[in-house]
């Protein structure tokens, strides 16, 4: 893209040239945060990894218009970049990492890559795909129902649009109008089952018009087109003129999870060019060509989140870890008696018969 | 006091309880404008709007998930499954979200909401309107199950799991909705949850049961004193999860003798439980085994009016039953 390209772009949605640099930061915060992640697990630290690296491009464009504190998301197993962009902080995904006891997300109850926040309005997230639509819906309704100025953003992966869920809750949300734009980053596998044994017909986007809502398919390397589509889907959804899919195309750089080892089902050339469809030097080259970012600029941002990261993990790993003794707590709001709380009755007295 | 059936004493709770709180509302198949296959809703459409009052496609999955969604958003959602046969494609909702929300979120989300399930065979259903299905989700941690057996019980226990910060499946059972009436006191009368209540004090055996089974087992009781001189203690548990140990200990220690009596089949049923828990606990104070009488091991109730008789649990069915056991 020309440099004289550039500027009208992302001035012309409304971006000032701070905001494309902050989506930049974000992006490059998600990654550190994520590489980190996969520093600790190897160094035995953390049992599990599910990375984002790949889809922070679309994660924090499409998250940015959504208004913190008002907005709500439901997000998946990759949503790093979204949950960073929505507030949460470097500190709180390593906390939650690292399973400590005071976790925002859990308390050390989930698995990492279980994002959520309720100070965030980030909706925790559980393990079976796609179960977060429908809350993503349900959040919507309430909005719709009492006439609140909410929107609501969820995000899944192309595998998960094979759920029966999905198509309950677009259908749903397409009947009502609901405020809600449904996020598919689209990364080309579920696991190790290519696209094309996965989705019929090819474009999950191509659904939406099914439902009676756009359904519109983005380059996920391209931020400011995703931050555009985004735009437009939270201005309609405040419109009330409803849903809007989105459906990003993104790359997934690592494996799976930190228990797969994708080099058995991608071909070694294709993996070996993952590296030059990374999402972050390629909304680099385009922030340099339109003359916002500089070396200068790069390497100090680089270098405060480092700093953020090594202080921030230096912090988390020094928080308390979860006890036993609170394992059994908050499984209701109060406890409850029953099932094997009661105290055995006393043996009757000699001589009591009946 | 007025005088009223189940079906008009739950609608009672949804009315009062929307009129009370605007949080409150009710969304299912069919419940709007015609009201609910049963007529639970019958009114509350014109009253409150098609928005608090919502019809759903049929997506059982969506009507649960959407729900909790609107519960973690902040309102009182109330989901009618229209049969509780028909929860299934809602599992993994109420499984993997609803009952889990407030634990793995460490208490910062919760999913207070209601689902109603109308439940129960003997109503010429068949395998798939007739199940009693509760042991599914009494096994669930992170539920509560509410199973009220009278019209003053349905009000009460309802505008209970209304307010109840906890997610509850309220178990309603369909023969019960018509099937008598009875006084429901006036004004906002609440039951609260996880109370059994003595339907009937005894002190030769203690029969346990809720729902249907609670009037099932008064009208043995009645035939047992009359032509026995048994004299049975029946107790309405009312709430499944959390369950009233107390009540049910100190009337096996009064009896000796423990019947458990439900409508859902008998292995690995809510009367197991039961059953375990008495045997755990009151061991020394019994003077007979602890004895189920539940419906038979068979996929479902099967039609023919034949088969479904030969399903179901009658009064004297639990005459038999507490024979044997009073006379052991």
């Amino acid at each position: 893209m020309a440099a004289t390209d550039m500027r009208p772009r992302h001035a012309d949605l409304g971006l000032t040239d701070e905001d494309v640099l902050g989506m930049y930061r974000a992006m490059l915060l998600a990654r550190a945060v994520d590489e980190r992640m996969w520093l600790m697990q190897r160094a035995g630290k953390i049992a599990f990894i599910i990375s984002g690296q790949g889809h922070e491009g679309a994660q924090v464009a499409i998250a940015w218009p959504m208004r913190k504190g008002t907005d709500w998301m439901a997000p998946f197993y990759r949503s790093i970049a979204s949950a960073i962009t929505f507030g949460m902080s470097a500190e709180d995904i390593i906390t939650a990492h690292l399973a400590k006891g005071d976790d925002v997300s859990s308390g050390g109850r989930q698995m990492p890559g279980h994002y959520g926040g309720a100070r965030y309005n980030l909706v925790s997230l559980s393990s079976p795909v796609g179960t977060q639509v429908l809350h993503a819906v349900g959040i919507a309704m309430g909005a719709w129902v009492r006439g609140d100025d909410v929107v609501t953003m969820t995000q899944f992966g192309e595998g998960t649009s094979s759920q029966g869920e999905i198509h309950e809750a677009m259908n749903f949300a397409g009947v009502h109008k609901l405020p809600v734009i449904f996020v598919c980053e689209n990364n080309g596998y579920a696991i190790s089952v290519p696209l094309e044994h996965q989705v019929g017909g090819g474009s999950v986007a191509a659904r939406a018009a099914g439902y009676g809502f756009p359904g519109v398919t983005v380059d996920g390397n391209d931020p400011i087109a995703c931050y555009a589509a985004a735009r437009e889907a939270h201005e309609r959804a405040r419109r009330g003129e409803g849903p809007t899919l989105i459906e990003a195309h993104v790359v997934r750089l690592t494996s799976h999870s930190s228990d797969d080892d994708q080099r058995r089902y991608r071909d070694p050339a294709e993996v070996e060019a993952l590296k030059g469809r990374d999402p972050i030097p390629a909304f680099a080259a385009v922030l340099r060509s339109g003359g916002l970012l500089t070396d200068e600029i790069d390497e100090r941002m680089r270098a405060e989140i480092k700093t953020e990261i090594n202080e921030s993990s230096a912090r988390a790993e020094a928080r308390p870890e979860p006890t036993a003794d609170d394992a059994h707590e908050r499984v209701y709001a109060e406890p409850i008696p029953g099932g094997g709380t009661a105290e055995p009755l006393a043996a009757p007295t000699s001589g009591e018969g009946h | 006091m007025a005088e009223l059936n189940i079906l008009e004493a739950i609608r009672g709770a949804m009315d009062e309880e929307m009129e009370r709180d605007e949080r409150v509302m009710v969304m299912g198949e069919d419940v709007g404008r015609k009201g609910g296959v049963f007529g639970a809703t019958e009114g509350l459409w014109a009253k409150y709007g098609d928005k608090r009052v919502l019809d759903t496609p049929l997506t059982e999955a969506m009507i649960a998930g959407a729900a909790m969604g609107a519960a973690i958003y902040g309102l009182r959602p109330i989901a009618e499954m229209q049969f509780a046969d028909f929860v299934y494609p809602a599992f993994n909702q109420i499984v993997s979200e609803i009952s889990r929300i407030h634990y793995r979120s460490n208490g910062t989300f919760s999913a207070p909401m209601v689902i109603r399930m109308p439940y129960g065979g003997g109503v010429h259903g068949a395998l798939y309107h007739s199940q009693s299905n509760e042991a599914y989700f009494t096994s669930t941690v992170g539920l509560k199950i509410v199973a009220p057996g009278t019209p003053a019980d349905a009000k009460g226990l309802l505008k209970a799991s209304i307010r109840d910060p906890d997610p509850v499946m309220f178990f309603e059972h369909k023969k019960t909705y018509r099937l008598f009436k009875a006084e429901v006191p006036d004004g906002d009368t609440v039951v609260p949850i996880g109370r059994a209540s003595v339907a009937r004090e005894g002190r030769h055996l203690s029969i346990f049961c809720y729902g249907y089974m609670r009037t099932v087992a008064l009208e043995a009781a009645e035939t047992l004193a009359r032509e026995d001189g048994v004299e049975a203690e029946v107790v309405d548990l009312r709430s499944l999860r959390p369950l009233d140990l107390d009540t049910i200990l100190t009337s096996v220690a009064k009896t000796g003798k423990a019947l458990v009596v439900h409508e859902a089949n008998r292995f690995g049923g809510f009367g197991a439980e039961i059953a375990a828990e008495i045997s755990e606990k009151a061991f020394e104070h019994l003077d007979g085994p602890v004895t189920r009488l539940a419906g038979p091991d068979v996929p479902g109730v099967p039609y023919h009016h034949t088969l479904e008789d030969w399903f179901m649990i009658n009064p004297s069915r639990v005459v038999d039953a507490a024979r044997a056991l009073a006379a052991y």
